[in-house]
């Protein structure tokens, strides 16, 4: 009747994990009933839950990531002070427990905080950056969110219930097959990965389309703001790749369940095949993550410049060359498996190729500043911060390319480092950049700018405190995933390193007292306008937050840096353009359907894992009739009558020139 | 040297755009007076010709010595040497190291005793999962596969004792997969197949199998005769992979808790 689910699935004799879920169950449960008491539930349901308004789900996305990060990061601080304490001594987490710590971690940080972080921002700002009203499949967008939100939360509950992949963050067969991993962690992996994958792919194919099709008029590819090429670019590669990690995940699936030999030691299975695939799909992964990080730092130098982007038609070629070239360079991951030197040679100069047009990233973007007025607000210092983090990532990355230096250095320590180095150094300050300059546009009021400052100066010390030892490390011979170690050498750079996470600790604390403290002084970090930083592109030129239709007329583009023209114009003739003739909108529906479907699928995924076939079927039966029911609907928009438009846009408007007139006139 | 080469033609770029971005952060704040104001400079073919040209040098000359290094130092490739080389067969298990000898017929596990100055070439295989087999003092890594051979070529030039690891993730074990590499004299080593021979226990299919099932942190010991096919066998499945897990059927719904 329930499968393998018992009793003894929950882990009653483990006090940490049974602690850990408490808390989070407490917390979960705390949330749900203040939510319930306070009766928001109806206003959620209606305004967020339901929404397929890209910017709402765009900041879901971005709010899981967040919380995620919070535990992707315990799991983070859990393996520095168990490597800081197990020196000739177990420590205090068991081989069984560590390996699930720091398969989750990787798992956690990878699909649920970078995914979700880049692509809600990619939902928030590229429609707006485009001038248009939405993204192109507004429902379909809500479906790849929650299915997103499935994954994570089918990987937390096997904090609980059963236990986690022992197998790292990529379940290498044979040690995921059957044979050694009978347990249902690999299942958890795998069931979580298949269903936030297929959210992540439907999120890659409309903000794709939405990039091709959907322009406001004289938007053209080559007015693009940057962020819209990487946007561009990252989904690209999404639909590409994604797709390869979906077939390989179900291969192993079909061995772990129906006894299919992929990858098996047995009856002709092939694990180097295994091997090839993933990392078809892993090494365009990075680049998914790096380049809307790439397009957040340029717009973010540039608007705090004062500067156009430098190289704007350099910036378009090295990022499609990106695209291309990291499709071209998946052995360099595993270069040790006795393929040959010719083999090898020629994968570790393609992949020591890509560090060009990433070079000529950095390049411009100093030369973006060179002749700027710099600003040093806090996502100009995380775009700085960047700039020297990430070369000397992208350095010891070249040296990992480089076959002979990888045969001594692979899986060490200063692998760990490289990679955390271009991740954190670059997709998390990328993150956190965006997320503090289009703060303001999704609420209306700027972070706290001391506090942001703040966190900004514990996560790049705590940075270097932590990973700088791991890189010495590797160079010692220390391999990575150890419980524990025996060589005395080692033990003073583990101690730093967990002295490091423990800076970042504050740093995260201090981000957390930043959003709150700002919630609460939102009147005076209020943004009126709807530009506080003085922006470029057409995301500033509408309120923020911006009304649902995003622009009451829909932008006319004339010349590159879309709203910098007109808002000049403006200054100029110490006037805003006219008012434009206002017209009915009409908008996409709100609908349970992605919320539904995911709630069927994480049921379904859990019933999977613990080979409850009963009600895996209904589950699946319950999420195919949620798209048929929604398949039926006939009323599929609404209309926002041009009154209420005129109303929305007159209140901005004033605000405007209000600003205007403070404002002394152009020179 | 590699290494070192490498490090030093990129920190010849790295570091002067490390100071730039610090140069140009300062000066061109927005409270200095000096600094020249170019709100509207966004080109300059000239600096475009060279962020474009400088990576792409220092790229052509670093995949030039990736291209010469990955030939010269490719683990399957024999080292150049007066000695002829001893043959050494390794095997990964769960999660434990076997290095059995062919020729002078004998085995050792998680102890490999090499004589100094010579040649040493491994063949290597994984009785389960993946692994890697790695001594961080004496050069490159391979990984160790099911059902396939690696072949890796090393030599210590000195008498010492190394440490050898396995640096791929293969399971609850993999912490304590570690070996001690002793490298001797070549007359020592000579002494120690002495020793060794016909003393202890005989690597056969039986012994092997029991040596397959999971265990952790074995004390080093060595067989006094070895199977000469064995790692043949082990390569070609003749000899079924390790078994996984006892303490837990498949069916079994959590995870079987190993045993400490």
């Amino acid at each position: 009747m329930w499968g393998k689910l018992s009793w003894a699935a929950i882990p009653f004799d483990q006090p940490i994990p049974l602690i850990a879920s408490g808390v989070v169950g407490f917390a979960l449960v705390a949330v749900l009933a203040l939510i319930a008491l306070k009766g928001w539930l109806p206003y959620l349901w209606r305004e967020w839950i339901t929404s397929v308004d890209h910017k709402r789900i765009g900041i879901m996305y971005v709010v899981l990531a967040m919380v995620m990060l919070l535990r992707g990061f315990t799991d983070a601080i859990m393996m520095r002070s168990q490597q800081a304490l197990a020196f000739r001594s177990p420590g205090y987490l068991p081989p069984e427990h560590y390996d699930q710590i720091f398969s989750a971690h990787g798992t956690l940080m990878i699909f649920f905080v970078a995914m979700p972080f880049v692509i809600g921002l990619m939902n928030f700002v590229t429609p707006l950056q485009l001038g248009v009203r939405d993204v192109a499949f507004p429902t379909l967008n809500s479906v790849g969110f929650w299915l997103t939100a499935t994954g994570a939360l089918l990987v937390n509950i096997s904090l609980l219930v059963g236990e986690f992949a022992r197998t790292g963050w990529l379940p290498f067969p044979p040690l995921s097959e059957l044979t050694y991993s009978p347990g249902v962690g690999v299942d958890y992996y795998l069931w979580s990965l298949q269903i936030s994958g297929v959210g992540a792919l439907l999120a890659g194919v409309n903000l794709l389309t939405t990039v091709l099709k959907l322009r406001a008029p004289g938007m053209t590819y080559m007015r693009m703001p940057m962020f819209c090429w990487t946007t561009l670019a990252s989904n690209l590669l999404i639909v590409a790749a994604f797709p390869v990690l979906t077939a390989t995940l179900a291969m192993l699936l079909l061995d772990r369940y129906l006894g299919f030999h992929f990858f098996t030691n047995e009856a002709g299975g092939n694990v180097m095949m295994f091997m090839n695939l993933i990392w078809v799909w892993g090494h365009p992964e990075v680049y998914i993550l790096i380049l809307p990080a790439f397009g957040i730092f340029s717009e973010v130098v540039s608007t705090f410049s004062g500067k156009p982007l430098f190289g704007y038609r350099s910036m378009v070629a090295a990022t499609m060359v990106i695209c291309v070239l990291s499709f071209t360079v998946w052995l360099h991951h595993f270069f040790t498996m006795g393929t040959g030197a010719d083999v090898n040679a020629l994968f570790g100069i393609a992949s020591m190729i890509i560090a060009v047009p990433t070079g000529v990233k950095v390049f411009n973007w100093l030369f973006t500043m060179y002749g700027g007025r710099i600003v040093y607000s806090t996502p100009l210092l995380w775009a700085l911060g960047f700039m020297v983090t990430f070369v000397i990532g992208g350095m010891s990355g070249v040296l990992l390319a480089n076959p002979p230096a990888d045969f001594v250095l692979h899986n060490s320590l200063f692998l760990v480092a490289h990679f955390h180095n271009v991740i954190i150094g670059g997709v998390l300050f990328g993150a956190f950049a965006g997320y503090t300059y289009w703060f303001p546009k999704a609420f209306g009021f700027r972070l706290h700018e001391g506090l942001g400052k703040a966190s900004f100066w514990c996560w790049i010390v705590g940075f270097y405190v932590t990973f700088m030892p791991l890189y010495v490390l590797g160079l010692m011979g220390m391999t990575r995933r150890m419980q524990h170690y025996d060589v005395a050498a080692w033990r003073p750079w583990l101690l730093v390193a967990a002295g490091g996470a423990a800076i970042i600790l504050i740093g995260i604390i201090l981000q957390t007292a930043q959003l709150v403290v700002s919630i609460r002084r939102r009147a005076d970090l209020r943004d009126e306008t709807g530009d506080p930083w003085n922006g470029r592109s057409l995301e500033w030129a509408t309120a923020s937050p911006p009304p649902v239709f995003n622009f009451a007329a829909t932008p006319r583009i004339k010349n590159d840096d879309a709203y910098w023209g007109a808002k000049q114009r403006a200054l100029q003739e110490s006037r805003l353009g006219e008012e434009p003739a206002y017209t009915d909108i009409e908008m996409p529906r709100n609908t349970p359907t992605g919320f539904v479907c995911a709630f069927f699928a994480t049921i379904m995924g859990f019933a999977l894992i613990w080979h409850i076939w009963w009600i895996a079927g209904l589950a699946l039966f319950g999420s195919y009739a949620t798209f048929v029911v929604f398949a039926w609907r006939d009323k599929d928009e609404y209309v926002i009558p041009a009154e209420t438009v005129a109303r929305i846009d007159r209140a901005n408007r004033s605000a405007r020139n209000a600003a205007l007139a403070r404002r002394p006139a152009a020179p | 040297m590699i290494l070192i080469d490498s490090v030093a033609v990129m920190l010849a770029i790295v570091l002067p755009t490390i100071a730039a971005t610090f140069a140009f952060a300062w000066w061109f704040r927005a409270s200095n007076e000096k600094a020249r104001r170019l709100p509207d400079w966004d080109y300059s073919g000239r600096i475009e010709l060279i962020v474009w040209g400088i990576p792409l040098l220092v790229i052509m000359l670093l995949g030039g010595v990736a291209w010469i290094g990955s030939h010269d130092l490719d683990p399957a490739k024999p080292l150049t040497s007066n000695t002829p080389p001893i043959e050494v067969q390794a095997v990964s298990l769960d999660w434990k190291w076997l290095f059995i000898y062919p020729k002078q017929g004998v085995a050792s596990v998680n102890r490999l005793v090499i004589p100094a100055g010579a040649p040493v070439h491994f063949s290597l295989t994984s009785a389960s999962v993946m692994n890697a087999f790695f001594i961080p003092q004496l050069g490159s890594m391979i990984y160790t596969m099911n059902g396939m051979t690696t072949q890796l070529n090393l030599q210590a030039d000195a008498p010492g004792v190394f440490r050898g690891i396995s640096s791929h993730y293969s399971g609850d074990g993999f912490s304590d997969m570690h070996f001690d590499v002793v490298a001797t004299p070549a007359a020592e080593f000579e002494a120690w197949i002495k020793a060794t021979r016909n003393v202890g226990p005989t690597l056969n299919s039986a012994s092997y199998a029991e040596l397959a099932r999971q265990s952790i942190n074995a004390h080093p010991f060595s067989f006094g005769a070895a199977d000469p096919d064995l790692f043949q066998q082990i390569v070609s499945q003749k000899l079924p992979p390790g078994p996984g897990p006892s303490s837990g059927r498949p069916d079994v719904s959590v995870s079987p808790r190993t045993e400490h």
